[in-house]
Parts: C-alpha cells; structure tokens; sequence
C-alpha cells in the first residue's frame, strides 16, 4: 500500500443530489480460498467497516462481511451538497490496516 | 462470591453507559460484531437480526440487479426506494454461506438510494431489508448465477 491511497473517490454534482461513488483497493479473502502454489488456504482478510462523513458529520456507517467482492464499490447519493462541501471516506478491516481520504466536491 | 462495593458501583456504571449509548445512538451501528457474520442458514440468519419482527413485503423497494451473473464474484446492485426515513438497509444472499452480506445505516441526509457490488454462491434470492423506524420492509430478487464466487 506504502504512501498511495487506497480509496478513489469520484463525486458528480447534479441541481438536486450529489452523487458519490467510491473504490477501495483490497483483495476481500474469505477465508476459504485455496492458495495454488502452496495448496493452503489464505486468510480471511476483509474490511468490516466503512464510514462515509459529509463535512465531518457521519453520514453513513456500513458494515460489512466478506460477502462484499474484491477491490469493493459504493455509491450514494447526497440530497443537498454543495460544491466545495468535503467528503470522507473511511475503512477498517480485520486485520487492524486502515486508510482515510478526503474528497472536495467539484 | 462476594461482589465488593467497589465494583458493584463499577460494574453499575458500564452497563448504565452502555445501555445509554444504545438508547441515544440512533444512527450508529455501533461495533462490528462477527456474530451477525458467522455461518448459518438464511432463516435462522433473519431470525436473528429480525427477531419478533413482520418484514413486511413492498414494491416501494426498487432493486437493480441482473437476471443473470455471469460471474459470482462481482453481482452489482443498487437500492432506491421511495419510503421515507429508511435509516438502516441490510443486504442479504439467500444461500450463501453467510447470508448477511452488509448493513448500512443512511441519514436523512442521504437520498435512499445505495450502490454496491457484492458476491453470490449461487442460484438464489437477494433480500434487502430495509428498517424506516419501527418498520420493516423487505423485497427480494432471484438471480441466476453461472459460475459462483465464493470460493471452497
């Protein structure tokens, strides 16, 4: 991961909602997938919660199981944002890795 | 065994927190708790979530999933609903080793409307199940799935 984010996020301002979609960058593992080379399994490994804040207010809380696919999508849709209005993204998964970015409506 | 003074009052003062931030946190789902994501059929699984609970059956909950998957692996959905108020959404997969596949909590602030992309075992129902205070709505969905996506 180093010093690159792993959330895209993509905002389109429209006259009566804000939509925001967002991609995170993470493999999902169940837990039941076999490794091919080593014939073991791979740890499970996925995000257990996203939180979603709009100008520093919780929007949105999500939880999640490893139902979710890999690399996983979200969208919303914000009735009244502004341009300018910040927007953040948060994730945490099981293994205790985090990331955080911050997103201006354009 | 005697429970000291001390730590009555203690143990007095966590549970009245806590008891106090499920009665205030109306938006918060609180912690993740892996319980609600264990293995287990889907009717036990509702059961669970829902207990005492009518999930009332409605056409207000608009769903945009494919017929069919070509692939298990990446089953796209988006939720919009005309219900007013839905404060919680959950997503669930019939048959899938675990059902529950994700809960959202939705201020009202947000319009009722979610995107998300998620895994399927195989052939079954998508259920949403959508709370709006004490209500509870559900509809659900079948599709088709070619080749399943959760590994094993």
């Amino acid at each position: 991961m180093a010093n690159r984010s792993t959330i895209k996020i993509r905002t389109k301002y429209f006259p009566d909602y804000t939509l925001v979609r967002t991609l995170i960058a993470h493999t999902m593992e169940t837990g039941r997938n076999t490794a091919q080379d080593t014939k073991e399994l791979i740890p499970a490994h996925f995000i257990q919660t996203l939180t979603f804040k709009h100008n520093d207010k919780v929007v949105s809380e999500c939880h999640m199981g490893f139902g979710i696919s890999k690399n996983p999508f979200f969208s919303f849709k914000i009735k009244q944002a502004k341009l300018g209005d910040k927007i953040t993204i948060s994730w945490k998964d099981n293994l205790g890795f985090s990331d955080t970015k911050d997103h201006i409506v354009q | 065994m005697q429970i000291k003074r001390r730590q009555f009052i203690k143990k007095l003062l966590l549970t009245s927190l806590t008891m106090s931030s499920l009665v205030f946190s109306k938006i918060s789902l609180g912690k993740w708790v892996a319980y609600d994501f264990g293995y287990r059929p889907i009717e036990k699984s509702l059961n669970e979530l829902f207990p005492n609970k009518t999930l009332k059956k409605t056409y207000k909950i608009n769903l945009k999933l494919p017929r069919r998957a070509e692939n298990g692996n990446v089953v796209p959905i988006t939720i919009t609903s005309s219900i007013n108020n839905i404060d919680t959404v959950y997503i669930l997969s019939e048959k899938n080793p675990v059902p529950l596949i994700a809960k959202f909590t939705l201020d009202p602030s947000l319009e009722a409307y979610i995107g998300a992309r998620f895994k399927m075992k195989e052939t079954c129902d998508v259920i949403v199940v959508a709370k709006a205070g004490d209500d509870y709505y559900q509809t659900r969905q079948r599709v088709i799935v070619t080749l399943g996506g959760c590994g094993g």
